[in-house]
């Protein structure tokens, strides 16, 4: 939860609420862009964003991104974010 | 040494060993009189493990592992007061997954849910709002645990509850900050730091001036970093070089993405939603002033320590096992191996410390990458 992990913008999905759709590791999940959004939110479309517990918090370069996800997967933890995310979802279904 | 695999440039990796190598015996750094440089962040300690590094660099260099673990440092009476709300009539209580083995005096998460009580991980305080939508009957609370990575998300989901008029969302606010810790470490007369890698998730969202007190009023060097191993490697370095120097600043290694003021908006969310409480309490490490944030009246109705009458109650003393470590790990006092629970009593599926149950525990670290490395020496 502390480390993040970098995801690629593809889509607004509910600008009012500042959500975006993020492509993360193949994922494609809901994130709040609040954090980085500085000028029109079409403009993040396309960026890479490193997501903190589904709060996009910087915007980071593909390069980062790669690496970072490099890093992630390494330490064992990419695979344990994807896992939180197919929880959450379980979660709001009242699964789990 | 696996070198080619385990570095995605180990040409790099060896230079900066080297160079390390060379400060370390300018300024006289030896196994027996080592430099300790603490990496404050959890997931440091995960990667300085993961990769070996306190075993690559130079032997007169030590890693001492700092309290930023969140997880690590949920006091056993918080857990109490999470399973307590847990249990009323009516709440889903939501939590990220890694505070569900962390022991209470009267069990986890995990066990009070396998007893019945509704309790569901989820991976952001998004999921717990959208819980509340969907279930306007039902009381969602979100168990808002960590850092300054994590604060924002809880601060700008309470907002947006507010905004939304969502009466049935409510957040245990278990926030702490990484400053005060550090201040305390530096303040124990028995405490022989020389440096310290600095978080940098922590930083981006807070930029590196609050960490100027480390420098300024310790005369201690500080880098914030990455936490690829490359950067840690080169941030150790950028460390001794202020010592063989002689400096005490602030540096930042991870400026790619830590921007020096930290991220306008999580810092201006953060100031609206949250007050800094007089004091908190820290798992092995005792009540530290303020280093724990609450709700501010303004946003009382999504406060659950107001909603439930569950208050922040400390303990006099916590219930600890007798002869467990977790303290003096978490001070740089000793190592993981010496408690005399490590591996026996208290292993990463079966935790008995809080150390032993996140990976970004030194203990469960150890036990993964260093256990049977340190036994065999
Ligand atoms: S081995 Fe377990 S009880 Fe001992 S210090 Fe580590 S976490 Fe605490």
């Amino acid at each position: 939860m502390c480390l993040g992990i970098p995801g690629q913008i593809v889509a607004l999905t509910d600008p009012e609420r500042m959500l975006a759709l993020a492509e993360i590791s193949g994922v494609r999940r809901e994130v709040n862009v609040a954090p980085v959004a500085s000028g029109p939110l079409e403009d993040l479309v396309g960026k890479w964003i490193l997501i903190h517990v589904g709060f996009a918090m910087a915007l980071i370069d593909e390069d980062e991104a790669a690496a970072t996800l490099q890093a992630l997967r390494e330490l064992g933890e990419a695979q344990a974010e994807l896992d939180a995310m197919a929880a959450g979802d379980a979660a709001l279904e009242g699964g789990q | 040494m696996r070198f080619a695999e385990e570095f995605r440039d180990p040409k790099a990796a060896r230079a900066l060993l080297a160079q390390i190598a060379g400060v370390a015996d300018e300024i006289g750094a030896t196994r027996e009189a080592p430099v300790r440089i603490m990496e404050i962040c959890g997931g440091h300690t995960h990667a300085i493990f993961r990769y070996g590094l306190d075993k690559l660099v130079h032997e007169g260099i030590e890693f001492i592992h700092g309290p930023g673990c969140p997880v690590c440092v949920l006091p056993m009476k918080r857990v109490d007061e999470c399973i307590e709300i847990a249990e009323k009539d009516g709440v889903i209580f939501t939590t990220f997954g890694d505070a569900m083995r962390v022991p209470g005096t009267r069990g986890s998460l995990m066990q009070a849910k396998a007893a019945g009580a509704d309790i569901r991980m989820v991976y952001s305080p998004l999921d717990a709002l959208e819980l509340a939508r969907r279930n306007p009957d039902r009381e969602v609370v979100f168990f808002g645990l960590g850092f300054e990575t994590t604060t924002p998300s809880t601060a700008l989901s309470i907002q947006a509850a507010a905004r939304e008029g969502l009466a049935n969302f409510s957040v245990f606010c278990t926030h702490i900050t990484v400053p005060p810790p550090i201040r305390a470490l530096l303040d124990d007369p028995h405490m022989v730091l020389d440096g310290f890698v600095g978080p940098g998730h922590v930083s981006m969202v807070i930029g590196t001036h609050p960490f100027d007190f480390i420098a300024d009023d310790y005369g201690k060097p500080v880098v914030v970093a990455g936490f690829e191993p490359l950067d840690l490697l080169q941030s150790v370095l950028m460390v001794l070089r202020q010592i063989g120097e002689g400096r005490a600043e602030v540096e930042n290694q991870y400026a790619r993405v830590v921007p020096e003021h930290g991220n306008p908006v999580s810092l201006a969310a953060i100031t609206d939603v949250y007050e800094t409480r007089p004091s908190f309490e820290w798992r092995g490490l005792g009540e530290i002033e303020e280093s724990g944030l609450r709700i501010r009246d303004r946003y009382r109705a999504f406060d659950a320590e107001a909603k439930f009458g569950i208050g922040y109650g400390a303990v006099a003393a916590e219930e600890l096992a007798e002869g467990c470590a977790c303290g003096a790990v978490m001070a740089g006092r000793a190592k993981p191996v010496e408690c005399p629970h490590f591996g026996r009593g208290c292993t990463p599926d079966d935790p008995l410390g809080a150390l032993m149950v996140s990976s970004e525990g030194a203990c469960a670290a150890y036990y993964r990458y260093g256990g049977a490395r340190a036994a065999a020496e």
